[in-house]
């Protein structure tokens, strides 16, 4: 209790993001990876969910959490045009504050999916929300609406019929949304502070529902690498000029994930990036046509890459040779990607199972399975020793240690 | 400014409250008009902001006002002002105090407001008043807001299946009809339509929505690379019913089409069989009782253009991601007579078994999605 004590002192005094917040889709790199230790491997309904709360409407963004708040978004009304953004108490789920606003684009999307798709961002003072009407708003951790944007209000064909699900990415001062489609098809950076553009290019006019990735050259600048069925676009965050372009095409689904220097692209399978220290440029590491990311977004973790296929086979392979060392089969289909901690990977499947496999297993190992009866597609957030995962009616906190 | 004021002044008048008209200072309507002038691409956010601050400071009996200024305001403007009403309620009811629940009421009853703040008034009643709430919906279901007739619908779905239950289908199947006749959501119009049917009435669905069901196609014209789209066909300069045009495989005219689907889908594979890479366009007369504003409501998965009267109101280049009735909500301005309503459907090179559709269906309705049928020409004669 008193590190929970001690976290909200320090959020409320700082308004900052510590170590070992989930900050944005797939965590705050971007890579699916926590430094949580201590997470339950043995998964049981009765002992390990420390708590479960029924939300106002559908979504499968990823939970956010900075100190001991929760943030996720959903989706309501008949025409799924009431935009939620939640705020939730780690400790016991309760609601600290619940917002809604009326959607300002188009609210279509294909059934699976939601308006509350895209996952929002965080930088510790602000809560940058997006949803698939392309409609962002920007609100303080304590609920009060800094700014919005309604962008298919002001680009009246930036939208896409089966919905839009790139989640938000932000470098040290500016919001990259990433609106591509079929038609309007654009990104742009944002402003932090009042949301308004700094800059906007155009992009391959073609449905993507791929994020973004930061990364930050040895020199400490920060590059977007934006990827669509083009490939990977490497941007200048400060003007969107591009710097570089991998051309080979890209998945416009699964993300790619970045370790280091290093870029692992669902293209032609999964192809490795050596990235320039200075970020400049890029060489094709290697290619493996026997990777091939299904929906969920390969991960790097130690020296071994990971792929998750649409028959829900997860494979390893070695990241300096992309030799696949083994696979093991696991209960799909996938729609959300997997994250790691402590050396085990966790993952839910549609069907709201989730799965937890030992990485240091030879190969690999499924420690713990447990159902929660829902279909899931987001992917998780791991923070506070917990993993939080939702679904279309409810958010859940899973533990290893349920009471504090 | 002024516009502001009278509102404020009006709504202080009306609900004959001095303490609320004295909010309605200076200073209150200044942060209410930086709220409503936000425009595109983020201008006036950075004012808006501190705004709306201001506002959220305040206290409940600012709630009316901050509804009654979203009467008219822009997307933006009613999101944030929206945010000032969110912020002030939670504090309210956190505090274990109560809403202006009267006052709400008031404001929701007066259907010279914009529907969506009255239905963030109702939702705000319910939040505070279950029962209040409940109480009110009986009087919804012609209401403009198709939120709140959506719940004076429910009320009545329930009843008539009640009455179901009870064996009673002659009194089901006339609140069934009530219901029919009120309601604008697509899934209580098929679910209403399915009881009736199910009772042995009859339903005719193409009339409820207002599909338009006859029209006169011509083409195909290419579509190779998807150019086709972007290309001004001879349609686009004359459409004359009469004139014959260069198509894809030599001269076409106009044909007289009618669909029989009841949700007024138009099929150019039907006269023309399953082609790719082709451009289509189909042509109708709207004849309009009056000159009055209308919603031109398209569901298309292909790429599409559509003219009212010779100008180009909107067009999309997406292609097989989706169709929906209603999908398109296009704003218009109908003239007193007889209105040309021109689509141009263009279907792409794509294989798959899903990319064969190449169709559209459309109706002209008003903005709560209430259909407007077109006079029919022996009316207009007659007039």
């Amino acid at each position: 209790m008193k590190k929970h004590l001690l976290i909200i002192a320090l959020v409320v005094l700082s308004g900052s993001v510590f170590a070992g917040d989930w900050t944005g889709f797939r965590g705050p790199l971007g890579n699916g990876i926590s430094d949580e230790i201590g997470l339950p491997v043995k998964l049981d309904i009765d002992k390990h969910v420390a708590w479960k709360i029924q939300l106002p409407g559908k979504g499968l963004s990823s939970p956010l959490v900075v100190g001991n708040r929760v943030f996720v978004t959903s989706s309501g009304g008949t025409r799924q045009d009431r935009l939620q953004i939640l705020c939730l108490s780690s400790i016991d789920g309760s609601v600290i504050w619940r917002r809604q606003f009326w959607a300002m684009g188009s609210t279509m999307c294909h059934s699976k999916t939601s308006i509350a798709a895209p996952t929002p961002v965080t930088d510790g003072e602000s809560l940058f929300a997006i949803f698939s009407s392309n409609d962002l708003f920007c609100l303080d951790l304590d609920g009060n609406l800094k700014w919005l944007r309604g962008l298919t209000v002001d680009y009246p064909n930036a939208r896409n019929s089966l919905g839009m699900a790139s989640s938000l990415v932000m470098t040290d001062d500016i919001l990259v949304v990433q609106v591509e489609n079929d038609s309007e098809s654009f990104v742009a950076g944002l402003s932090k502070t009042n949301g308004g553009n700094l800059w906007k290019i155009d992009r391959p006019k073609s449905a993507n529902w791929t994020t973004a990735t930061i990364r930050k050259s040895n020199f400490g600048k920060e590059q977007v690498l934006l990827q669509s069925g083009k490939g990977i676009h490497a941007i200048d965050p400060l003007n969107g000029k591009v710097i570089w372009h991998y051309s080979d095409g890209a998945s416009t689904i699964p993300s790619s994930a970045l370790d280091g220097n290093m870029l692992y692209v669902p293209s032609q399978g999964l192809t490795a990036l050596e990235l320039s220290r200075d970020g400049k440029s890029f060489k094709q590491k290697w290619r493996s046509g026997r990777l091939r990311p299904g929906t969920a977004s390969p991960l790097v973790h130690g020296n071994h890459v990971y792929s998750l296929n649409n028959a829900g086979v997860l494979a390893c392979a070695d990241v300096e040779s992309g030799k696949r060392l083994w696979q093991l089969r696991l209960d799909g289909p996938f729609g959300g990607s997997p994250v790691v901690a402590d050396n085990h990977l966790y993952v839910f499947n549609e069907e709201g199972m989730a799965q937890v496999v030992d990485l240091t297993a030879p190969e690999g190992d499924i420690t713990g399975k447990m159902d929660l009866g829902e279909m899931i597609q987001c992917s998780p957030a791991i923070a506070n020793g917990a993993i939080y995962v939702r679904s279309n009616s409810h958010i859940w906190k899973i533990a290893r240690k349920t009471r504090l | 400014m002024k516009h502001t004021q009278i509102l404020f002044a009006s709504l202080a008048i009306g609900l004959g409250n001095i303490e609320f008209a004295q909010t309605a200072d200076d200073e209150f309507i200044e942060a209410i008009e930086t709220l409503r002038s936000v425009g595109s691409e983020g201008r006036g956010n950075a004012a808006a902001s501190k705004a709306l601050k201001r506002l959220s400071n305040g206290g409940k009996e600012l709630i009316p006002a901050l509804l009654t200024a979203m009467d008219g305001a822009n997307s933006f403007s009613l999101n944030y002002l929206r945010g000032a009403v969110e912020v002030i309620s939670s504090k309210t009811l956190s505090k274990g105090e109560s809403l202006p629940l009267v006052e709400l009421g008031e404001f929701l009853l007066n259907k010279s407001h914009d529907t969506k703040p009255r239905a963030m008034a109702f939702d705000l009643i319910r939040r505070a008043d279950a029962n209040a709430a409940e109480r009110l919906i009986p009087g919804m279901l012609s209401d403009p807001s198709v939120d709140l007739r959506r719940e004076a619908v429910a009320r009545l779905v329930g009843q008539a299946g009640d009455l179901v239950k009870k064996n009673n289908k002659p009194a089901a199947i006339l609140i069934y009809r009530q219901a029919l006749d009120a309601a604008r959501d697509l899934d209580q119009i098929q679910t209403i339509s399915s009881e009736l049917k199910d009772l042995g009435r009859s339903v005719n669905l193409t009339k409820h929505f207002g599909f338009l069901i006859d029209w006169n196609l011509v083409g195909p014209f290419h579509n190779r690379g998807r150019a086709g789209f972007a290309e001004v066909f001879e349609p686009e300069r004359d459409a004359s019913l009469d004139l014959e045009y260069e198509g894809l495989k030599g001269k076409v005219t106009w044909q007289k089409y009618s669909t029989d689907n009841e949700y007024g889908m138009v099929d150019f594979n039907e006269p023309y069989g399953a082609l790719k890479e082709v451009t289509g366009y189909a042509h109708t007369k709207f004849i309009s009782a009056s000159d009055r504003p209308a919603e031109l409501r398209l569901g298309c998965k292909n790429a599409w253009k559509i003219w009212l009267n010779g100008s180009l109101i909107f067009g999309r280049d997406e292609y097989h991601r989706g169709m929906r009735i209603d999908q398109y909500k296009l704003p218009v301005q109908l003239k007193k007579g007889v209105n040309d309503i021109m689509i141009k459907a263009c279907q792409n090179e794509q294989k798959e078994e899903w990319t064969v559709q190449w169709q559209f269906q459309l109706r002209v309705c008003d903005s709560t999605g209430t259909a407007i049928h077109s006079l029919s020409n022996s009316k207009v004669a007659a007039k």
